[in-house]
């Protein structure tokens, strides 16, 4: 019966879907149940295979630095697969082939973006960050700063960047779940919480790891079969998968009423970047948000530590960029295969046109039309790993950021014990659990994509300008590190309220103060340069601390020597 | 660290010509892959149509293989990134340490 449709539903035929959707709609329901079972097999299949990772590593996580760094026995090659899982999160591979699905093209936009930041982490930052660091991004900042200060901003910075990719993913994985088993989303949430306090509670780093390196090679077999599947219905010509898009796109613009010449332009359109960056100051923004957001996102630098050294570390960007590169161009085609088979299938579509359980859902279709409700199976199990993997990486930073930055050197002044941070590590990850399933429950309505660029913006506006200053400017003080980070983050915080997408959409004003996507132009010059002009001011007994170890630190993050090396098991 | 074997690496002409090649090496990266993606961006931001134009008679626009050559592009140029760094890079980096006694 799809084929039926794929093959009748065309340009013309389109304007008596909504008769066939009504009509087609009551079957589903009764499908859609025997779908579930194959769905919750696999679903268990999954679930149980990583509690079994999560039950092994426990027995192998004793230390301090096992749990924040997998005792930093991890190869590059590992920690590349790792770092790709953390990467390909559910706004990647849901977000950015549904972005495709509906505006074609700017979806490759994203892509690009999340994809370019790793050269610069290369080039400037990770073997820097693995010869100086310990478990956190607070450890390399403190090497040579006051670490009070520093820390304390590195705890709010990281908390601030953490919670808004949590709640992106939380309720990502409640309408997921929610689609799929049909339970409330509430429920949906609660699960998603559970499951990923166990596996950071038990597992620590190493369980967190091997999830990751286990989803992020299903996860790529998955989109490799999936857009397999799709070329070979093209005879692996690209070029006639967009024609059918194109055309599949015209027709539906036809039939939501658009004259011919106005259709054609429409369906034209996703070939080429269209309204989603209007103007030039928000595509650069944007972009540059996406771009240095990655090179400070906490969860991803923290991975940096769990190699030996820095020649792994090296090489787990090269491994991660590639899989992720590769992962994008396969996400690109699974959009466009989704306009094709996904969008001309009403048993993929809600009764008022747009997707059953809604926008995001696009690949989940799709792997339905190319593979049946085994893949589809498949397909939910690896989407929902990904989540609860990303989520359990974040929740792990957060946690360390508590317990690492304020408990053992703040509250305790460097005096706690491996013990005791262990301790309050666990409780700061049950705490997060719990507020991110409270958040994930409030922010239902939100558009996921958003707060992950808006995740993306802080993470580009505090951590990224500190860490950079400090690795590579002698002149840069505590004073102005702390200062420009904190000035950085709550631009970036207050810009985006000020921003159409909340002070317009959610806070339902007319006009918003602030016109543009994304704050990260300004936000970043605002740290950069706090950081500069207080620097240069400072002449405090501190500053001159902070510059003459200046030294010392380029002597150790060039060559390792001193450098942390890994715990033996 | 021990401040005399800070000195005395700073001083060595090897951790010096460590320095200044890999810290030119890794600006010059960065400076080719801002231009790369900011010139895209900047087509993206200034014109959205030459993007947009289809290749030959095909549907295909130019943006497709710009978008995905600038993918390859990106993990092209971390690969020459590395396979310095793992040759030249890394035996400097051991004859410092070797000197250094360490």
């Amino acid at each position: 019966m799809k084929k039926v449709f794929q093959r009748t539903v065309g340009g013309v035929a389109m304007a008596s879907l909504p008769a066939i959707v009504m009509a087609a709609d009551i079957n589903i329901d009764g499908e859609q149940q025997a779908t579930n079972w194959t769905a919750i097999a696999m679903f268990g299949a999954f679930v149980g295979l990583t509690l079994w990772i999560t039950a092994w590593a426990a027995r192998r996580t004793k230390t301090v630095s096992d749990f924040y760094t997998a005792g930093g026995n991890v190869t590059g090659f590992q920690n590349g697969l790792a770092i790709a899982g953390d990467f390909m999160s559910a706004a990647s591979f849901l977000g950015i082939s549904a972005q495709i699905f509906t505006d074609g093209y700017d979806g490759l936009i994203y892509s690009i973006g999340f994809l370019v930041g790793w050269p610069i982490i290369m080039f400037l930052m990770a073997e820097r960050l693995r010869n100086l660091g310990k478990f956190t991004f607070g450890d390399v900042a403190s090497y040579r700063f006051s670490p009070t200060p520093i820390r304390s901003f590195a705890a709010f910075s990281t908390l601030a960047v953490v919670l808004f990719y949590l709640i992106a993913q939380m309720v990502g994985a409640g309408q997921l779940i929610r689609l799929l088993f049909g339970l409330p989303y509430e429920y949906a949430v609660m699960i998603v919480g559970v499951l990923m306090i166990m596996y950071v509670l038990f597992g620590g780093m190493t369980a967190t790891t091997w999830v990751q390196i286990t989803k992020a090679v299903m996860l790529l077999s998955g989109a490799s079969f999936m857009a397999i599947m799709v070329l070979a219905q093209f005879n692996f010509s690209p070029e006639a998968l967009f024609a059918r898009a194109v055309e599949v796109k015209t027709g539906l613009a036809g039939a939501g009423g658009a004259a011919p010449a106005e259709a054609a332009a429409q369906g034209r359109s996703i070939m080429g970047p269209g309204n989603f960056l209007k103007d030039p100051i928000s595509a650069i923004s944007f972009g540059m948000a996406l771009m240095f957001g990655t090179a400070g996102l906490p969860h991803i630098l923290m991975r940096f530590f769990t190699v030996p050294d820095a020649r792994e570390a090296r090489k787990s960007v090269l491994w991660a960029s590639t899989w992720i590169g590769y992962f994008y161009v396969l996400t690109f085609i699974i959009g466009f295969g989704a306009i094709v088979l996904v969008a001309t299938n009403p048993a993929f579509l809600a009764p008022d046109g747009g997707l059953r359980g809604g926008g995001n859902m696009a690949a989940i279709h799709l792997a339905q039309a190319v593979g049946g409700d085994v893949f589809l199976g498949f397909i939910s199990a690896v989407a929902f790993a990904t989540i609860l993997a990303v989520v359990a990486g974040l929740t792990l930073s957060g946690a360390s950021a508590i317990s690492h930055e304020l408990y053992a050197t703040v509250i305790k002044k460097g005096h706690a014990d491996s013990k005791g941070e262990l301790r309050v590590s666990r409780i700061t990850t049950l705490a997060l659990g719990v507020i991110a399933i409270g958040l994930g429950i409030g922010f239902e309505g939100q558009n996921v994509a958003f707060m992950v660029s808006l995740a993306f913006a802080l993470a580009a506006s505090g951590n990224f300008p500190v860490l950079l200053m400090v690795l590579l400017w002698k002149g840069c003080t505590t004073r102005g590190a702390v200062a420009g980070g904190f000035l950085g983050v709550l631009t970036a915080l207050v810009l985006m309220i000020l921003s159409p997408s909340i002070w317009v959409t959610v806070l339902g004003n007319e006009t918003a103060i602030f016109p543009y996507t994304s704050p990260a132009l300004f936000s970043m010059a605002v740290a950069f340069g706090t950081i500069w002009l207080v620097s240069v001011l400072d002449r405090s007994p501190r500053a001159a601390i902070d510059r003459s170890a200046f030294d010392e630190q380029q002597v150790r993050s060039e060559t390792g020597i001193g450098a942390s090396a890994a715990s033996v098991h | 660290m021990d401040p005399e074997l800070v000195s005395r690496i700073q001083g060595s002409p090897k951790y010096q010509e460590l320095v200044r090649k890999r810290t030119r090496f890794g600006w010059l990266l960065t400076a080719i892959i801002l231009v790369a993606y900011f010139g895209y961006i900047g087509l993206i931001a200034f014109n959205k149509s030459l993007l947009a134009q289809p290749i030959g008679s095909g549907v295909t626009s130019l943006g497709i293989p710009v978008g995905v050559g600038l993918i390859v592009f990106t993990v092209a140029l971390t690969a020459v990134y590395v396979a310095r760094a793992n040759t030249e890079f890394d035996r400097l980096t051991r004859e410092i340490v070797e000197e250094a006694g360490q």
